[in-house]
């Protein structure tokens, strides 16, 4: 179904195949994305994410399959016809050219006047907050401020579509979780639908309407952050985002079973293979052994490690198995730890529980 | 007593090495700076001190319509093999640049070869393929042939400097709506400029400069100035030689100051 | 899994793929073609020629004609001087290289700025004004005789000795422009490890540096004798007749006695020595490097 608004276009990816030398980069990959979606193309490196980015700008060509924005087939249109914006990695700012040349380029390229384009570069780089940088030269310009200068040139011609290819991983910790929250904010403003890649599961999660899980040149699962987080689709998903201990479980008579007793409020199918209790450390809190809503799990305290905000506890359960459990930092008694060494008992809220196999 | 030795051996042997790199120095500088009173002397032995002063050479030279049209024919096929050779080279250079396939390889040591090959045996050749297309004694035939050996200089130079240029920049123009060749000239050519002006003289340079198959291809209304330097230098020692002699010297002085001003800015602009 | 060949739009992607290959291949095609033109027809065309004799018969006689003892001369001087202006290269070049290297800033500089302008300044000017430095009266002669060497002027052009010395002046940059480029990428922390081996200076130059420094001046001397090889101007000045190298026999072959069957022919020799002498080095420092 496609979508043509004012402000943003779908897009439709359709068996899109890409092979080098025998490694399938894009394996059979079909992706249907919203209009004015926030879409984010999450895996490692290998896994083909930035393949298909490169796809969709047209620097790579599929050996097979479509792409289609608001229902025009581009996948035969070369890059400088697909009319999309796109933040490189590296940012690729013109260092021979200033700060407005940069911005303005793709505004001169498509014959905009002189009056306009400076109104136009003006108003990209007041988006972004480096109008008063507007006459200077690249090259002066901090990490920081070349990421935004890149933005800007991407923005100002307002395409429909923007791509961006990890573009905060060159930034420090806490510039890059300030642009993430800019780059949301932005996106609810201008309204584009917007394809992201990133590696990092946490910056997916944070700005993404929803995120397409990518690993071996296909896509493992698509969903919204919560839907991923709490309702994995098996364990790749489960261990890759967010943290998570998988615990084998075995199968009598369609029951699951951990370490002999049974796990409630999971159903698990038969053909499921290998089921795993997904444990994160969130979800565990210490109980008695009488709590009812609760599936238990008995182990020794192995470690105690203060993180900051929060403290997590490592805990032993016998036959080689361990989980962590993350308590926040709070100073009131009923909230003491436990001590290395100590026994305790684990509880898994029956509504936490969940069991998922591999990816077939 | 033995540090003593072999640090006198040190001093000795280094005392030697000044001495013999300042002799070579002289060696390798002498003959561009004897040119220049030569041609101030119409003395045919130069001695030093110069016996003569006079500017009956230049004057010479400056009569001569011969020797002023061998000058207008070199200048001019050195301008244009500066041209072509710098146009198709730099498009070569890119071609191989972006095309990372088998036949590359190929390709780029075909564009060597003419460096390997004896210059004397493509001068032959070339006499011998002109004669069948009536390209002998004639400037677009001397321009193709000093294009073809100013070629390999040229791809070399600006290769190197596509090899440190950040081709990424060129995707953005593209992607920004530039079609590939805009895309060139916008945003890789102002940024390779350096190696480009680079090769533009030394292709500049081995048009000016070059003897053997102007030797063969060239003549009569289209001698270049080293072919007919060459038949002076043959028959007696002319003072006027040492005027061309001189203008040459003075001519490649600022090739060389220009080409190295380019390639030190292409190495900053990489860093 | 790897697209089938009616999968979705496989069959124009491969199309328009082929067709941005040749617009980006055609980029070089006209310097391509150049080179196809100027260089790899003639120089076809003349291997062809040597293949046939004056009537237009097909023969080897224009190579076995080298074997003759006049030719056999000419291979025998032109290999000499070559091996000479080679030898005198490599001695007079390495320390230069050297110092380049390990000299002070300002003299290192001068020493490189020097070497540039030589090599920048046309090869006839430099015949040239080597003609008019070494000649009786010229000041080469002027000097030895004023500082008390010889008592008549010596005769140093028109014959093997001034030969010998336009080519080693001409040569020279070509000789130490790669083996300042291989000694500079001599990590100097190797010198130092040897120090603290207890390795003299002397010593650490000859175990360390030498060996190290051996494939830059392979490379620069194969160079140089290869271009020597083929040399013409300079021998054709600088010689005065007494000095007959292969490329001035090619030349009279050519212009005096318009027999292409031998000019073709020595032209091939010639090519087929160069490319066998580059051949050996590659592949002996080849081998250096694999045994290190």
């Amino acid at each position: 179904m496609s979508q043509e608004h004012k402000l943003s276009m779908s897009i439709d990816i359709e068996n899109l195949t890409k092979t080098y030398d025998s490694f399938a980069a894009l394996d059979d990959v079909s992706l249907n994305i919203k209009s004015g979606e926030f879409l984010s193309l999450l895996g490692s490196s290998g896994s083909g994410k930035t393949t298909l980015l490169m796809a969709l700008a047209g620097f790579v060509r599929p050996d097979a399959g479509s792409i289609r924005f608001a229902g025009r087939e581009m996948v035969f249109e070369p890059p400088h016809k697909r009319d999309v914006g796109m933040m490189f990695q590296s940012y690729a700012l013109f260092p021979h050219m200033n700060v407005f040349q940069n911005v303005a380029y793709p505004l001169k390229l498509r014959g905009f006047k002189r009056a306009d384009i400076r109104k136009r570069v003006e108003a990209a780089l007041a988006t972004v907050e480096l109008d008063h940088l507007i006459e200077r030269g690249i090259t002066e310009m901090s990490g920081g401020q070349r990421q935004r200068i890149a933005l800007a040139r991407a923005i100002v011609f307002e395409p429909r579509i923007l791509l961006m290819d990890e573009p905060l991983s060159a930034l420090d910790k806490r510039l890059r979780e300030t642009m993430q929250l800019e780059l949301r904010r932005l996106h609810e403003r201008l309204g584009m639908t917007v394809v992201y890649v990133t590696h990092d599961q946490r910056e997916a999660l944070t700005m993404s309407d929803r995120i397409a899980v990518m690993s071996q040149g296909r896509i493992r699962q698509i969903d919204t952050p919560v839907n991923l987080y709490e309702r994995p689709a098996n364990r790749f998903i489960a261990e890759f985002v967010g943290e998570s201990s998988c615990l084998p479980i075995t199968l009598q008579d369609g029951q699951p079973l951990f370490q002999g007793r049974p796990v409630r409020g999971a159903s698990v199918a038969a053909s499921v293979k290998n089921p795993s209790l997904v444990v994160r450390p969130e979800k565990l809190q210490f109980v008695t052994a009488d709590a009812s809503d609760y599936n238990l799990l008995n182990g020794r305290v192995s470690d105690v490690i203060f993180q900051g905000e929060s403290q997590l506890v490592q805990i032993d359960l016998g036959e080689g198995m361990a989980v962590a459990i993350r308590r926040p930092t709070r100073s009131s008694e009923s909230n003491r730890l436990p001590e290395r060494g100590e026994a305790v008992v684990l509880g898994l809220h029956l509504q936490d529980t969940l069991v998922v196999g591999d990816d077939q | 007593m033995a540090r003593l030795k072999q640090n006198l051996l040190a001093a000795v042997t280094g005392a030697w090495l000044y001495v013999l790199v300042l002799a070579t120095m002289a060696f390798l500088v002498l003959p561009t700076l004897i040119v220049i009173p030569m041609s101030l002397s119409d003395a045919r032995y130069l001695s030093f001190p110069p016996k003569s002063f006079s500017l009956e050479p230049f004057f010479s030279y400056f009569a001569s319509l011969e020797w002023r049209s061998a000058t207008g024919v070199s200048l001019l096929t050195a301008t244009l093999t500066m041209l072509l050779a710098t146009t198709l080279g730099t498009a070569a250079a890119y071609s191989l640049h972006v095309t990372q396939s088998r036949v590359t390889g190929v390709l780029r040591g075909l564009m060597m070869a003419p460096m390997i090959v004896p210059t004397i045996f493509i001068a032959i050749g070339l006499f011998f393929v002109y004669a069948r297309f009536d390209l002998n004694n004639t400037i677009p035939g001397l321009v193709l042939a000093h294009t073809l050996l100013a070629l390999p200089y040229v791809v070399i130079n600006v290769s190197a400097g596509l090899r440190s240029y950040d081709m990424t920049q060129e995707q953005a123009a593209c992607i920004l709506g530039a079609t590939r060749l805009r895309a060139f000239f916008d945003v890789t050519l102002p940024q390779i400029r350096f190696s480009v002006i680079a090769a533009a003289m030394f292709a500049f340079a081995i048009s000016l400069d070059e003897a053997v198959v102007s030797l063969f291809i060239s003549g009569g209304d289209s001698s270049t100035l080293t072919k007919k330097m060459f038949s002076s230098l043959r028959s007696e020692i002319d003072p006027l030689i040492a005027v061309v002699a001189t203008l040459m010297t003075l001519l490649s002085i600022i090739m060389l100051c220009i080409s190295i001003m380019a390639q030190r800015k292409a190495k900053r602009a990489a860093a | 899994m790897s697209a089938g060949a009616n999968a979705l739009n496989a069959r124009e992607l491969r199309g328009a793929g082929r067709r941005e290959r040749w617009f980006l291949f055609g980029t070089g095609l006209p310097a391509l073609l150049l080179v196809l033109l100027t260089f790899v027809l003639p120089i076809g065309w003349l291997f062809w020629l040597s293949l046939f004799d004056a009537e237009g018969q097909l023969t080897i006689e224009n190579y076995t004609r080298l074997l003759e003892p006049i030719y056999v001369l000419t291979f025998v001087q032109t290999f000499k001087i070559s091996i000479i202006v080679t030898l005198v290269c490599v001695l007079i070049g390495y320390p230069y290289a050297y110092f380049m290297i390990k000299g002070s800033r300002w003299l290192a500089n001068l020493a490189m700025a020097l070497l540039l302008v030589s090599l920048w300044t046309s090869l006839l000017v430099r015949t040239y004004a080597w003609l008019i430095i070494l000649q009786r009266r010229g000041i080469a002669n002027d000097l030895l005789m004023s500082l008390g060497l010889t008592d008549a002027p010596l005769s140093l052009v028109h014959n093997l000795t001034g030969t010998v010395i336009g080519m080693v002046h001409i040569m020279l940059p070509f000789m130490i422009l790669p083996l300042f480029a291989a000694m500079k990428s001599i990590d100097p922390i190797y010198n130092q490890a040897a120090a603290t081996f207890g390795a003299s200076p002397s010593r650490a130059f000859r175990d360390v540096f030498l060996p190290l420094s051996l494939p830059g001046l392979a490379a620069g001397a194969t160079l140089v004798f290869v271009i020597t090889l083929g040399f013409y101007v300079t021998p054709a000045l600088l010689g005065g007749g007494k000095v007959q190298m292969i490329s001035m026999r090619i030349e009279s072959d050519v212009s005096m006695y318009a027999n292409w069957g031998a000019a073709s022919s020595l032209g091939v020799v010639l090519l087929v020595a160069t490319l066998l002498m580059l051949f050996i080095v590659k592949k002996s420092v080849g081998l250096s490097r694999r045994s290190e």
